[in-house]
């Protein structure tokens, strides 16, 4: 379809969450905002091949989901001095402990196969359906559901070694679950 | 929310795949702030003025001169 103004504020609209996707894929807040540019781009040259009433975010997502693919396979080797970068891109500076505790999940995160990290992240955090995330990665909705099981598991025992006995340092999470309900 | 918290009171029964519920809850809190974080950040000027600059008739994005190490963006 052509680029009406509904269209291209509704691409607008979807830039903060194409970001926050670029940078967890990435680790890397330069990158990440290289590859949504590169996204929007690509995305406005095939705005005719976007079927009018179809998911817009997901349309964007796939898009820059294979680009980010393409680019990592031919810069394996950068991405391993990401992690620091990361920590630039926060508006506020968290606490000590906070940002030790994101750290350390930022570097756990960046373990996962990738296939495992990207199917965490859009169903866990952009919040896709499995149905959505299974159409962004090309594969099939119990695929996704494996993935994302596999990739919590790996989770937790990275961070969280030997489950709940870990857990009583960290009062901040605690704080924020229990708190939450009133 | 509610839910989250009548999780986290019997977090040492373990759920699907081993985890303890308080583990899957803790690791979707951390992950939805490390996204949020930037998602809130919203649209930085280079991409509200690249949208906008294609809408142009004439306007193309490699007149702006956006400073990235980008190879030949959108140029086909």
């Amino acid at each position: 379809m052509p680029l009406t103004e509904s269209l291209r504020n509704d691409i607008l609209a979807a830039v903060p969450s194409l970001r926050a996707f670029a940078i967890s894929l990435s680790g890397n807040a330069d990158r990440a905002d290289d590859l949504v540019q590169e996204t929007l781009l690509r995305a406005l040259a095939n705005i005719d091949s976007f079927q009018p009433g179809s998911n817009l975010p997901a349309w964007l997502f796939t898009i820059l989901r294979n680009l980010f693919r393409s680019d990592y396979r031919k810069r394996r080797r950068e991405v391993e001095d990401a992690e620091g970068n990361y920590a630039k891109t926060l508006k506020t500076q968290p606490s000590q402990n906070a940002h030790l505790e994101f750290e350390e999940f930022r570097g756990a995160l960046d373990k996962l196969p990738q296939d495992q990290r990207e199917a965490l992240i859009l169903v866990g955090a952009s919040g896709f359906s499995y149905e959505d995330a299974a159409s962004i990665c090309g594969c099939a909705v119990g695929t996704i559901k494996s993935r994302v099981n596999r990739a919590r598991s790996k989770l937790a025992a990275l961070l969280y070694v030997d489950g709940a006995e870990d857990f009583g340092p960290d009062e901040t999470v605690r704080a924020v679950i229990g708190g939450s309900g009133g | 929310m509610k839910d989250l918290k009548s999780q986290a009171s019997k977090s040492t029964t373990p759920g699907k795949g081993g985890l303890t519920p308080e583990i899957q809850s803790r690791i979707g809190h951390q992950l939805r702030a490390m996204y949020d974080d930037v998602v809130r950040q919203g649209v930085p000027d280079r991409f509200a003025e690249l949208i906008k600059k294609l809408d142009t008739p004439g306007g193309t994005p490699q007149d702006q001169g956006n400073g990235g190490p980008n190879d030949n963006n959108g140029r086909d």
